[in-house]
């Protein structure tokens, strides 16, 4: 049995600094080329690939180099028309994740009229069930990660009365661990990706009230690792996608402040490709479009001044949220 | 994900295949370039552009089904394969126990993909029949310890029918394997929850439980987690059971600094403090100075949290003494 602490170590020869250009390259390009196998296996997911690379892009204020006419009219076609959902791409089912990834491309676009928005009002609201919960689409599986696409597809479009607001806070407390943190359902482990999704939901309704702060924040903390970088579970490794998701979290509870910041960035820069552009999980890996928003995002929330603001709740640039006038909540104790 | 057929030098390709001659492949309609263009390996094209046409014509027979198995392979997880395979199960009557060992097949290739764990869901609340899950979620498990998505269907099978007997077993076995796995402290807490319930008795003897392996692995936040937890049963609260302070005591005596261990004894302090009933062991210049001692010393990466949480202290104290004065005026 091992007791030795699971992290990486950052090398010497890391990049240290923020090679904002690379990036920009790495997403612009992405997709274009025809040989690349991973693209062409994500196909599944690509309306949230385009949702992670155009707010990176905003976030580095490069977004006109996205082709936002074509984005917005393949939007338009992966509507279904009966109930109202979008689905990841031509021919996939609708389902709530790729729901809310087309709303927020379109949000950020200032473009909602692209789509039939009382259709996807129709879709959101059918996927609530009786205890409060939401599943991902018609085949029923219940996690408080659609909750949180849920309310925040709703508050997009402004229509958060369509659903049943405080049944669906009563579902997300229930999964409210012993360790003040969440799960997928009541019961199930906390995880910080998940953490994120329940803190969100709560921000979103306004109901932060009912969080144990301190005791989830101190958990929350308890992520960060010697390397700096942060892992979604105790005795997990880190991985560059939880800088966001513990971040954020820690940000709604007005705690973001009790991590070592300066470590933490130090682990992010090191996640960079310096040849291919792009983020990765940990230092060396392969670059990707999910972890290169989130490398950004957690880069913004730390306060890095050559990224524009993150909102911590939206994962969005902040002034798309101000258009909106939306105001997720923020604790402010 | 597997590039499945690559190196099978007899695949056909469908397109090649005399039996699905009658069909018109349907090809990706990505829409414009260059967002959404789609770069495939020749045979995931072949394969995908005769599911989109027997999606389109909704075909349901014996060779939809199996190239949805080949669908699968290039790619679990797509959910509209999952998707219209159910439909095809259903709607040809298939034997779903052939389905279930197919599906097992598939987890152990893809334990982390969010369809095939659903599928097999359904499949078992189609069958009525949890009577392999135990097993195969048992399996997945041995393999990573702490695979979300095996957990989430174990916790569902054994709520939903009743298989709580041999989870405990179950749960030392994981922990006595690796006492740092928090998925298995936490499967310990779902089984206390719901289903041994929280006597004195059951509280007592999880504390002595946790307390044993704290004593095995010291710097173990899972087992200090669940300490925790289990006393928020405890009606006499963190500070108020005998057990756990002279444990707590006694470590410390031994020159124990795990941050756990510090951060328990101020919250015994912060409890104490809040009730009225310091000591001169648990009191807040003892908590403040532990908090000093984390954040210069034994956790300075969180420093920021032990500082903060000192002048909660010292504010908590301060109200205390006003109301102290105030009493005694």
């Amino acid at each position: 049995m091992s007791f030795k602490t699971k992290d990486v170590v950052l090398s010497e020869d890391r990049p240290k600094t923020l090679l904002l250009q690379k990036h920009s390259d790495f997403l612009a390009s992405y997709g274009v080329n025809k040989d690349d196998y991973e693209y062409c296996m994500t196909e599944y997911l690509r309306m949230s690939g385009i949702y992670w690379s155009l707010t990176a892009m905003e976030l580095m204020d490069q977004s006109s180099r996205m082709p936002k006419e074509e984005i917005i009219a393949f939007i338009s076609s992966c509507q279904d028309s009966e109930s109202g959902g979008l689905s990841a791409s031509n021919g996939h089912d609708p389902h709530m994740l790729y729901t809310l990834s087309a709303v927020q491309v379109l949000a950020m676009y200032d473009r909602l009229d692209a789509i039939d928005t009382e259709g996807v009002v129709r879709f959101v609201t059918s996927m609530q069930q009786e205890d409060g919960s939401f599943i991902g689409d018609k085949w029923g599986e219940v996690d408080t990660r659609f909750s949180f696409c849920a309310v925040m597809c709703l508050s997009l479009l402004h229509r958060l009365d369509a659903i049943n607001v405080s049944k669906a806070v009563d579902f997300v407390l229930s999964c409210m661990n012993f360790d003040g943190g969440f799960g997928s359902k009541p019961g199930s482990e906390s995880h910080a990706g998940l953490i994120y999704c329940c803190v969100g939901t709560l921000s979103i309704c306004k109901r932060m009230d009912a969080l144990k702060c301190d005791e989830l924040a101190w958990w929350l903390c308890e992520r960060q690792l010697p390397s700096g970088g942060l892992n979604g579970r105790p005795e997990k490794l880190p991985d560059l996608c939880y800088s966001w998701w513990v971040m954020s979290s820690l940000s709604m509870l007005n705690r973001i402040h009790w991590v070592d910041k300066k470590n933490l960035e130090q682990y992010i820069l090191a996640c960079q490709d310096a040849e291919t552009g792009g983020f990765s999980d940990r230092p060396g890996d392969i670059t990707d479009p999910f972890h290169t928003l989130f490398g950004l995002a957690g880069l913004s929330l730390l306060g890095n001044s050559s990224i524009k603001r993150v909102n911590p709740t939206y994962c969005m640039p902040q002034e798309t949220i101000d258009r909106l006038k939306l105001e997720p909540q923020i604790l402010y104790v | 994900m597997s590039e499945s057929g690559d190196s099978d030098a007899s695949w056909i390709f469908y397109k090649d295949r005399p039996d699905w001659s009658d069909v018109t492949p349907i090809p990706e309609d990505d829409g414009p370039a260059p967002v959404v263009v789609i770069a495939h390996s020749e045979k995931f094209e072949d394969v995908y552009d005769y599911f989109r046409a027997i999606l389109k014509t909704n075909e349901k027979s014996e060779r939809a089904l199996l190239l949805t198995k080949d669908a699968v392979e290039f790619n679990p997880a797509n959910y509209t394969v999952w998707q219209y395979r159910r439909d095809l199960l259903q709607a040809l009557g298939t034997d779903l126990k052939t389905e279930l060992e197919y599906v097992e097949a598939v987890i152990k290739q893809s334990p982390k993909n969010y369809q095939v764990w659903h599928h097999r869901r359904v499949l078992i609340e189609w069958l009525q029949d949890p009577s392999l899950e135990l097993e195969v979620t048992g399996d997945a498990l041995q393999q990573d310890p702490k695979n979300y998505h095996a957990w989430q269907h174990r916790q569902w099978a054994i709520k939903t029918f009743g298989l709580f007997d041999k989870e405990m077993d179950f749960v030392d076995t994981l922990i006595n394997e690796d006492v740092r796995n928090n998925s298995a402290w936490n499967q310990r807490y779902f089984v206390m929850n719901n289903h041994l319930g929280w006597s004195d008795y059951n509280v007592q003897k999880e504390i002595c439980y946790a307390l044993e392996k704290i004593k095995f692995v010291k710097n173990n936040e899972s087992a200090w987690n669940y300490l925790r937890g289990v006393l928020l049963h405890d009606k006499r609260g963190i500070s108020g059971n005998a057990v756990v302070t002279s444990f707590c005591e006694e470590l410390y005596k031994n020159k124990c600094r795990s941050p756990y261990l510090l951060a328990f004894i101020i919250d015994i302090c912060e409890e104490n403090l809040k009730k009225g009933e310091t000591s001169c062991i648990y009191n807040s210049e003892r908590a403040i100075d532990l908090c000093q001692a984390l954040a210069t010393k034994y956790d300075k990466i969180r420093s920021k949290y032990w500082n903060y949480f000192s002048e909660k202290i010292k504010a908590l104290q301060n109200i205390k003494t006003v109301e102290q004065n105030n009493m005694e005026e």
